[in-house]
C-alpha cells in the first residue's frame, strides 16, 4: 500500500512548480529512505527478516515484499547514496535552467522511480515482479541519461546502454524460464531445489552474464564508459555508486543457493573479475575526461568486489570457514565503501564541471586554490579508492588480501598459484590506481591552470558540499572503526551463507581487524607529531616564497606543466598492446625550417568494444546485407516470389510429401 | 621497542657509511661518518623557500612521506620481540603505509607546477606500481612456507635449515635489496648525484623541497634503506639468540648492507631510463620463482 502510496505523490512532481521540484523530490525521497530503512536496520538489528504480502496478484501471483539481512544492507547503501545525490542535484540543476518544464519533471520523477525500483529489487523474490522491477530501473534510469537529449552523443550513449540492459535482461528471462520449467517456480527460492537436482554451472552462468551486464564485468562492461559521462552528475553517481552493485546482489542471491560445482563457479568469477579489476584501471589511466575516467575505476572496483566474492565461493567450496567468511565480507563491505568513495568522487566531479564547464582534464588545474574542500574531499576519496589506510577502501581491500593469504594454505597447488594470481592482480590494480589517482587528483587540483581562466571560481554552496562532507566523514569513520563496520558485513555474512557455513572461528577476525583501525590512528598521530614538530623547529626560521624551480627559467610555467597524457605516457607505451591508444601527432620534419604550430592529440578506444563488439555487430550487419538482396522493394517481384511459393506447395502437394 | 632504537641509530650510521665505501673505492679520503647527518641537522634548522604556486599538498607531503616509513618502522619485529604494533596481515598495512607517503610525494610534486617534477612523479609513480607485486608475492610465500601473515610470526617461525631454504632466503634478499634500491631511487636504477633534471627519479621530485622538508626527505631515505635491511637482518636472527647476538647479528646485516649499497654504487652505472621499466618488472619472476621453490619445500618437504 505504502508503495502505492508513493508512486502516486510522485505523480505530483509534474503539478508542482518547477522551483519547488528539487525540494519536494528530496521530501519524497526522505519519505521513501524513512520509511525502506526503517524496516532494513530493524532486520539488521533484530535479524529477524521482514515480510509482507501485497494485496494484488500479479501473473497469478501474490508479490510478497522479503527484507532479509542481504536486502537490508543493500537498502541502507542504496539510501545513502540517493539521499546525498537528490541533496547535491539541488546546485547541480541550475545549470538547467533553460530545460522545460515537463523535461525537469521527467527527470525527478525518473529519480524517484529509479530510487523506488531499486529498493523493490532487494525486496521481491519473485521471478517475474523481479524482472518487472529490473526493467523498471532499467528504463527510468535511460531516462535520466538522456536528461541533457540535446547532444547526440547523449542520445547515442543513453541508447547503448538501453539496449546492453535488454540484452542483459534477456539472459535473465531465459535463466528465469529454464528454473520454472524444472521446478515450476519462477522464486528465488526455488534455485536451491534446482541446484539440487541439476548441473549448476549454466543456469549461474545465465544469471552471472545477466547481471554482470548491470554490474559491469569486463567482458560487458561497455556501456559504462560511455553512460557515466552523458548522465548529470547526481545521475552517475547513483548509477555508479548503487545501481551497479545491484548487479552483485543479483549474484550473490543467486550464489546463496549453490550446491554443487561450487570451486568452478568461483574460479570463473575469480578470473573474471581479475581481468575486470586490471583492464578497468589500466584504460582509466590514459582517459582524459575525468567522468570516463572515474567510469573505468566503477569497472576495476566491481573488480575488486567480484575477487571478494570468488575468493568467498572457493573458500565454501574447500571448506575454509575462514576464506569464506574473508572473502565475502570484503566483498560486501567493499560494496559499502565503493558507493561511498565513488560518489564523492562523482559529486567532486560534477563541482569541477559546474564551476568550469568542462570534464576535459587537460585544460584544468590550480582548482585546489579556489575550491579547497572540494580538493580536499576529492584528495580523501581518491586516497580511499586507492585502498590506502587509514581510509575505508583499506579495511574491504585488507580483508581480501587476508582471505587470499590464508587461501594460499589450501591443499591443491593449482589452488595455490590461483591465490597467488589473485594477490598479484589485486596489489597490481591497487598500484595502477595509485598511478590514476595521483594523476587525475593533481592534474585537475594542483599548478596552474592549463588553458581556461579559473579566477572567477568560487566553492559550490553549502548545502552542496555539507553532504560531501558528511561522506568523507563516512569514509575515515570506516577506516578508523572497522571493527564497527564490519558488524553489519559479518552478521549478513553469517546469516545469508549460513547453509555452508557455520563456524565460530570467522568470528575470530574481528580483533583483526580492529588493529587496521588501530595502526591508522597511530599514523595519523605520527603525521600530526611531525607536523607540531616542524612548527616547533622551523618557528623561528625564515620562510620565502619564490618562483618554482624552472632550470634557471624565472616565470610561471604554465604551458609546461606535465599534463595528463605526459603523466600517463610512460605507462601507456609499456601497456599499449592492452589500451589501443591512438596518436595524431605529425613530428618535426627535417626540410621544417620554420615549423608551423603543431597539435598533439591522444585518443583511446575500448579494446573489448572495438575488437569484440564492434567486429560482431559489423559480421551480423554484413550477414543482413547480403540477405537483404531478395528484398528490392519492387512489388513485382515480391508477387514473384509469392507465385514461386504456391508453385513449390504445388510441387509438394503432387509429390505429397506435406 | 629495542628494534625501533636500533633501526633509528642504524640510520643515522647507515648514509655515512655508504659515503665511506664510495670514497674509499675510488680512492678518496671522504667526508666523516657522520657528514650527512650534520647536512640534515642543518637542514632542519634551515628556512623554507616555498613556490608561489604550491599549496597546503607540498607542505603536507613530506612530513606524511616521513611518517609513512616510521609507521612501517613501528610494524617491524626485532628478532625475539614483535613490533610494537603487530598483527596478522600486517606486511600488507606495511606496503601500504609505504605507498600512501609515496602518493603524496607524487602529488607534491605535481603540486609545484614544475614540468621537470611531473616527469620525476610520472616515474615514481610507474615504478612503485610496477615494484609492488614482488614484494607481496615474496612475503605471501614466506606466509604459505610458515603459515602466518604477520612479519612477527612468518620471522619467528622461518628456518633456513636445507639448501633449498637458502637458496629462496638468498633470491629473497636480492629482491629485498633490489626494491629497496627503488624504493630509494638508487644504483642503477637512479643516480642520486647526476645533474640532469631530464634523467632523475626521486631527486627531481623534491627539487623545490628546502630546508626542514628536504632535510626529513633524506633522513627517510636513510631510514627505508634500515627499514628494508632489517627486514634481511630478521632472515638471519632466530628466535633462539640470545638478545645481544640478535642485536650484534642485526648491526652487522646493516653495516654490511650498507658498505654493498656503497660498492654497488662505486661500481655500477645507471640503467638507460627507458630499460627501467623492464628491469623492475624482473622482480616479479624472481619472486615467483621463490614462491615456486617454496611449494617445492612444502609439497616434498626437501
Amino acid at each position: 500500500m505504502v508503495i502505492l502510496v508513493f508512486i502516486l505523490c510522485s505523480f505530483l512532481l509534474f503539478i508542482v512548480p518547477n522551483k519547488l521540484k528539487p525540494y519536494f523530490n528530496i521530501l519524497l525521497i526522505v519519505a521513501l529512505v524513512a520509511w525502506s530503512s526503517f524496516y532494513a536496520i530493524q532486520v539488521l538489528l533484530s535479524g529477524v527478516s521482514f515480510s509482507e504480502i501485497l494485496p494484488v496478484t500479479f501473473w497469478g501471483h501474490s508479490i510478497e515484499l522479503i527484507i532479509d539481512p542481504l536486502s537490508a544492507f543493500f537498502i541502507c547503501v542504496i539510501n545513502f547514496t540517493v539521499l546525498t545525490g537528490s541533496l547535491f542535484s539541488i546546485e547541480y540543476m541550475k545549470m538547467y535552467g533553460h530545460k522545460s518544464s515537463i523535461e525537469l519533471s521527467i527527470h525527478y520523477f525518473s529519480f524517484f522511480i529509479l530510487h523506488l525500483s531499486m529498493i523493490l529489487v532487494t525486496m521481491i523474490h519473485q521471478g517475474i515482479a523481479f524482472l518487472v522491477v529490473w526493467e523498471l530501473m532499467a528504463v527510468s534510469s535511460f531516462m535520466l541519461v538522456i536528461f541533457e537529449n540535446e547532444k547526440c552523443s547523449v542520445l547515442r550513449a543513453g541508447i547503448n546502454y538501453l539496449i546492453q540492459m535488454h540484452i542483459g535482461a534477456l539472459f535473465l528471462i531465459s535463466a528465469f524460464i529454464l528454473l520454472h520449467l524444472k521446478t515450476g517456480s519462477f522464486d528465488f527460492e526455488a534455485l536451491k531445489l534446482y541446484f539440487s537436482q541439476n548441473v549448476n554451472i549454466p543456469i549461474f552462468l545465465l544469471f552471472f552474464v545477466g547481471f554482470g551486464i548491470k554490474a559491469g564485468f569486463m567482458p560487458f562492461h561497455t556501456w559504462l564508459p560511455h553512460a557515466h559521462p552523458a548522465a548529470p552528475t547526481h545521475v552517475s553517481a547513483v548509477m555508479s555508486g548503487v545501481m551497479i552493485k545491484l548487479g552483485i546482489y543479483g549474484i550473490l542471491r543467486v550464489t546463496m543457493f549453490l550446491q554443487a560445482d561450487l570451486l568452478w563457479i568461483g574460479v570463473v568469477v575469480l578470473l573474471i573479475s581479475l581481468l575486470s579489476g586490471v583492464g578497468g584501471v589500466a584504460c582509466a589511466i590514459i582517459q582524459h575526461d575525468l567522468k570516463k575516467l572515474l567510469a573505468y575505476h566503477s569497472i576495476e572496483n566491481i573488480g575488486i568486489i567480484g575477487i571478494g566474492m570468488g575468493i568467498g565461493i572457493i573458500g565454501i567450496a574447500l571448506q575454509f570457514p575462514v576464506v569464506a567468511f574473508l572473502g565475502f565480507a570484503g566483498c560486501l563491505l567493499h560494496v559499502l565503501n565503493h558507493s561511498l568513495f565513488k560518489s564523492l568522487l562523482f559529486y567532486g566531479s560534477g563541482i569541477v564541471y559546474m564551476k568550469t564547464h568542462t570534464r576535459n582534464i587537460e585544460y584544468l588545474g590550480g582548482l585546489i586554490k579556489k575550491i579547497p574542500l572540494t580538493a580536499l574531499l576529492f584528495l580523501i576519496a581518491s586516497l580511499a579508492i586507492c585502498g590506502l589506510p587509514p581510509f575505508n577502501g583499506f579495511v574491504s581491500e585488507f580483508l581480501i588480501y587476508n582471505g587470499i593469504i590464508d587461501g594460499l594454505a589450501g591443499q591443491e597447488i593449482w589452488i595455490k598459484v590461483l591465490m597467488l594470481i589473485s594477490l598479484a592482480g589485486l596489489v597490481l590494480i591497487g598500484g595502477l590506481a595509485i598511478f590514476c589517482f595521483t594523476k587525475a587528483f593533481s592534474v585537475v587540483f594542483l599548478g596552474n591552470s592549463r588553458k581556461s581562466d579559473i579566477s572567477f571560481i568560487t566553492e559550490a554552496k553549502w548545502y552542496t558540499t555539507a553532504p560531501l562532507v558528511i561522506i568523507a566523514l563516512c569514509i575515515l569513520f570506516i577506516g578508523l572503526f572497522p571493527q564497527i563496520a564490519i558488524l553489519p558485513v559479518s552478521f549478513v555474512v553469517n546469516s545469508q551463507f549460513a547453509n555452508i557455513m557455520t563456524s565460530p572461528e570467522a568470528y575470530g577476525n574481528l580483533p583483526l581487524i580492529q588493529n587496521v583501525g588501530i595502526a591508522g590512528m597511530v599514523f595519523i598521530g605520527i603525521i600530526l607529531l611531525i607536523l607540531v614538530l616542524r612548527m616547533v623547529i622551523t618557528r623561528h626560521a625564515p620562510k620565502e616564497y619564490a618562483d618554482t624551480w624552472g632550470c634557471a627559467y624565472n616565470g610561471r610555467i604554465v604551458n609546461g606543466q606535465y599534463t595528463a597524457s605526459s603523466f600517463a605516457e610512460n605507462f601507456s607505451t609499456i601497456a599499449q598492446p592492452i589500451l589501443n591508444q591512438k596518436t595524431n601527432y605529425k613530428p618535426i620534419d627535417r626540410e621544417d625550417i620554420f615549423p608551423k604550430q603543431r597539435g598533439f592529440e591522444t585518443e583511446s578506444e575500448d579494446m573489448v568494444e572495438q575488437k569484440i563488439y564492434s567486429k560482431f555487430i559489423r559480421s551480423v550487419n554484413w550477414i543482413f546485407s547480403k540477405m537483404a538482396i531478395i528484398q528490392t522493394g519492387n512489388t513485382q517481384h515480391y508477387i514473384l516470389y509469392a507465385f514461386l511459393m504456391i508453385i513449390l506447395l504445388l510441387i509438394l502437394t503432387v509429390l505429397t510429401i506435406i | 621497542m629495542i628494534g625501533v632504537i636500533l633501526i633509528l641509530i642504524c640510520a643515522l650510521f647507515f648514509p655515512g657509511i655508504i659515503v665511506f665505501v664510495k670514497s674509499r673505492v675510488t680512492g678518496r679520503k671522504g667526508p666523516g661518518f657522520f657528514q650527512p647527518m650534520k647536512d640534515i641537522w642543518r637542514l632542519l634548522k634551515k628556512g623554507n623557500v616555498y613556490s608561489k604556486t604550491s599549496t597546503i599538498i607540498f607542505r603536507l607531503a613530506s612530513p606524511v612521506y616521513f611518517a609513512s616509513v616510521i609507521m612501517a618502522m613501528l610494524l617491524l619485529p626485532m628478532g625475539d620481540s614483535p613490533g610494537i604494533i603487530s598483527f596478522r596481515g600486517d606486511f600488507i598495512f606495511f606496503a601500504y603505509a609505504l605507498s600512501l607517503g609515496k602518493f603524496f610525494m607524487i602529488i607534491g610534486a605535481m603540486d609545484t607546477g614544475s614540468s621537470f617534477e611531473g616527469m620525476g612523479a610520472s616515474r615514481e609513480a610507474l615504478y612503485s606500481m610496477l615494484i609492488e607485486p614482488a614484494f607481496f608475492i615474496l612475503m605471501a610465500s614466506f606466509g604459505m612456507l610458515t603459515g602466518y601473515s604477520s612479519f612477527y610470526e612468518i620471522y619467528n617461525s622461518l628456518y633456513f635449515d636445507s639448501s633449498l631454504t637458502i637458496f629462496t632466503g638468498l633470491l629473497a634478499v636480492y629482491v629485498l635489496i633490489q626494491i629497496v634500491m627503488i624504493e630509494n631511487s638508487r644504483m642503477p636504477y637512479d643516480d642520486p648525484k647526476t645533474h640532469l633534471e631530464l634523467t632523475m627519479v626521486h631527486e627531481v621530485m623534491v627539487l623545490d623541497n628546502s630546508g626542514f622538508d628536504l632535510g626529513i626527505i633524506q633522513f627517510t631515505s636513510a631510514l627505508k634503506f634500515v627499514v628494508f635491511g632489517s627486514l634481511m637482518a630478521n632472515f638471519f636472527i632466530t628466535p633462539e639468540m640470545p638478545l645481544w647476538l640478535s642485536i650484534l647479528v642485526f648491526i652487522a646485516v646493516q653495516i654490511f648492507f650498507a658498505a654493498l649499497v656503497g660498492l654497488l654504487e662505486s661500481f655500477r652505472a645507471r640503467h638507460k631510463l627507458r630499460d627501467n621499466n623492464q628491469a623492475i618488472l624482473t622482480l616479479t619472476p624472481i619472486s615467483i620463482l621463490v614462491f615456486f621453490s617454496i611449494l617445492l619445500i612444502i609439497t616434498n618437504q626437501f
